[in-house]
């Protein structure tokens, strides 16, 4: 009997040995023209891939094969095959691409180009450009909604969100924001749409059917001047609950109520903490840190950071394979 | 096991009469201890005081970087919870060698020394008593921190008790060497004055050592030199399921030194007794 407890005790102990599924992270990195591949099982740089000049906005394919990464001063999207790790093909885009994002499909990609004041939509499959959207100065962050109908994109200069009908691809409405929003998302649920406002320093919740800002998230950190505090990224756990924002200078990222929008938590990152990505099973969440050139690792359930990892030149986007 | 039983039959002691001895000095420091209740809450108010007002004040003084055994960016009260621990320690050394000047001038060292086993063993089990108390009161600080968000692995909590004895055999070691030295109770002031505070201010409990290095590289040798600060970093390694080794042979190496010259300065052909009297040794 003892021998049976002990082979299933042993059983067990070697079933919670097993490590976690390991992912793979893309980070731009903006100055030093390059893509750092991070493992994490190991949470160490695997492999640091060159690319075209001042990469920032980065994203996985919706099947996994790819990453895109903008790259700003060569005007346009390259495409990395995950397989090789080296750039095989570039997609259209308008001038000073930023940001991106993609329908539910992953078939129309949808490019902020932070020059030209147009969003340009793209056909992933042909890898082709289908059109442009005029939008305010300096477009920036993109969410789509999670039934794929309307498109947000915020512009930094009109200080505005605009929201974008996907079928007609027209502005249907431009809802105002605090000073320089950065970055749009959608809940889950697509029953609130927060944007971060870096200059402002707040995060904007937007009902989505009245186009109207419903409340606003202020973040206070003591003994950091307020100024210092200049929201950024935004990611959301799947049921919608828990939600972190990236506070630029401030290093630190702030863990809100997804319910309540009360702010419970700082936690202490690098220095200009700007994007953020989780991993597909949602334990962890990784945040770019400009200035510190590194990239921190938070326990998701803990809510605390567990490791910092060194990557290239000024990190600014970050890609989880999905 | 022949190794063992040699020892007591050559000095005509069983191990069973040394358990005694350690028992019965560890027991009257714990009760010592237990009884006054002062001083366990001044020993937790102490490093409580730094940890919740001092590092209030000091919370960016880290700058941007990962110092080891940390492996991301930390807050400052973070960073000085092991520094305070170590504190925790040298203070309770020091008060041990207090307690053991204080025996002198009553007259209950008479009784401790009289004891038929080898005086180094009754100042080892004396020693080992203190470091007991000592770990009591790093333990209550711990759990107090760890509702202020100072909470290291859990695995953490196991690694340290090693470090923690380590570190308090050898301040341990440092207070019995001092306290020889110390003829009267009131001149113990002075050792607050020449030992602890320039022990722990030129120290890496407070700041760490590049940031002393920037402002002083004069100090930055001082501290890397002090005993205290290779007990502080112990201590945080091994909080963090780490080693420190050059910290480690720094530590076991004092305390060996420590603690034969306090074995020295105890014996009575050469140590205080020979000096002179002093009020209950007369």
């Amino acid at each position: 009997m003892w021998r049976r407890y002990l082979l299933s005790g042993l059983a067990l102990g070697l079933l919670s040995a097993v490590p976690a599924r390991a992912y793979v992270a893309y980070v731009s990195n903006e100055k030093g023209n390059t893509v750092s591949v991070i493992d994490t099982d190991s949470w160490t740089v695997t492999n640091t891939i060159k690319v075209g000049q001042r990469p920032r906005g980065i994203e996985y394919t919706r099947d996994g094969k790819f990453v895109m990464v903008a790259v700003g001063d060569d005007d346009t999207i390259q495409v990395i095959d995950t397989k090789t790790q080296q750039v095989t093909d570039t997609l259209p885009s308008g001038p000073d691409p930023e940001l991106f994002t993609q329908d539910t499909t992953g078939k129309v990609l949808y490019v902020a180009n932070e020059n030209d004041n147009t969003v340009t939509v793209i056909d992933l499959e042909k890898r082709a450009r289908l059109g442009d959207i005029q939008v305010g100065v300096e477009p920036e962050g993109m969410a789509i909604s999670p039934d794929d109908r309307v498109l947000i994109n915020t512009s930094e200069t009109t200080n505005m969100a605009h929201f974008i009908d996907t079928s007609s691809r027209q502005v249907v409405a431009s809802v105002l924001v605090d000073s320089r929003p950065r970055f749009a998302a959608f809940k889950p649920d697509g029953s609130e749409l927060w944007v971060s406002s870096e200059i402002g320093g707040t995060v904007s919740i937007i009902d989505p059917q009245k186009h109207a800002v419903t409340g606003k998230i202020e973040f206070a950190i003591p003994g950091l001047r307020k100024e210092a505090i200049q929201p950024v990224g935004i990611n959301m756990t799947r049921d919608g609950k828990t939600v972190f924002v990236a506070l630029g200078p401030a290093n630190r990222i702030a863990v809100v109520d997804g319910a309540s929008h009360a702010v419970t938590k700082y936690l202490l990152v690098g220095q200009r903490v700007w994007h953020m990505a989780f991993t597909p099973d949602g334990k962890y969440l990784l945040s770019t840190n400009g200035l510190s050139n590194d990239v921190s690792v938070i326990d998701v359930a803990a809510q605390k950071v567990i490791k910092t990892i060194q990557v290239g030149e000024l990190p600014w986007g970050i890609a989880m394979q999905p | 096991m022949s190794v063992t039983t040699a020892g007591p039959a050559q000095s005509g002691f069983s191990f069973g009469e040394y358990l005694t001895c350690l028992n019965g000095i560890v027991w009257r420091e714990a009760l010592r201890f237990l009884h006054q209740r002062e001083r366990f809450v001044s020993a937790l108010v102490r490093p409580l005081v730094w940890l919740f007002i001092f590092a209030a004040g000091f919370r960016q003084v880290l700058g941007i970087s990962i110092i080891p055994p940390y492996e991301t960016y930390i807050l400052y009260e973070v960073y000085i919870a092991p520094g305070l621990m170590a504190m925790i320690q040298l203070f309770n050394g020091m008060q041990s060698s207090l307690s053991m000047v204080y025996d002198r001038e009553m007259g209950n060292m008479r009784t401790l020394l009289v004891s038929p086993l080898p005086r180094w063993y009754l100042l080892f089990c004396k020693l080992l008593a203190g470091t007991a108390v000592s770990l009591l009161q790093v333990y209550a600080f711990l759990l107090i921190a760890w509702f202020w968000d100072i909470a290291p692995p859990p695995i953490g909590y196991l690694t340290v008790l090693p470090a923690l004895v380590l570190s308090g055999l050898m301040l341990g070691a440092l207070g019995m060497l001092i306290s020889s030295g110390i003829k009267q109770l009131e001149n113990f002031a002075g050792v607050m004055n020449f030992v602890i505070f320039p022990m722990f201010f030129a120290s890496s409990a407070l700041y760490p050592l590049w940031r002393v290095q920037e402002g002083s590289p004069m100090l930055y040798y001082v501290c890397d030199f002090n005993p205290f600060t290779h007990a502080v970093e112990l201590v945080r390694f091994a909080l963090y399921g780490k080693m420190n080794w050059v910290s480690l042979a720094v530590v076991v190496g004092c305390t060996l030194v420590f603690m034969i010259g306090a074995i020295y300065a105890y014996d009575p052909s050469r140590g205080f007794s020979r000096r002179g009297p002093a009020g209950g040794e007369t």
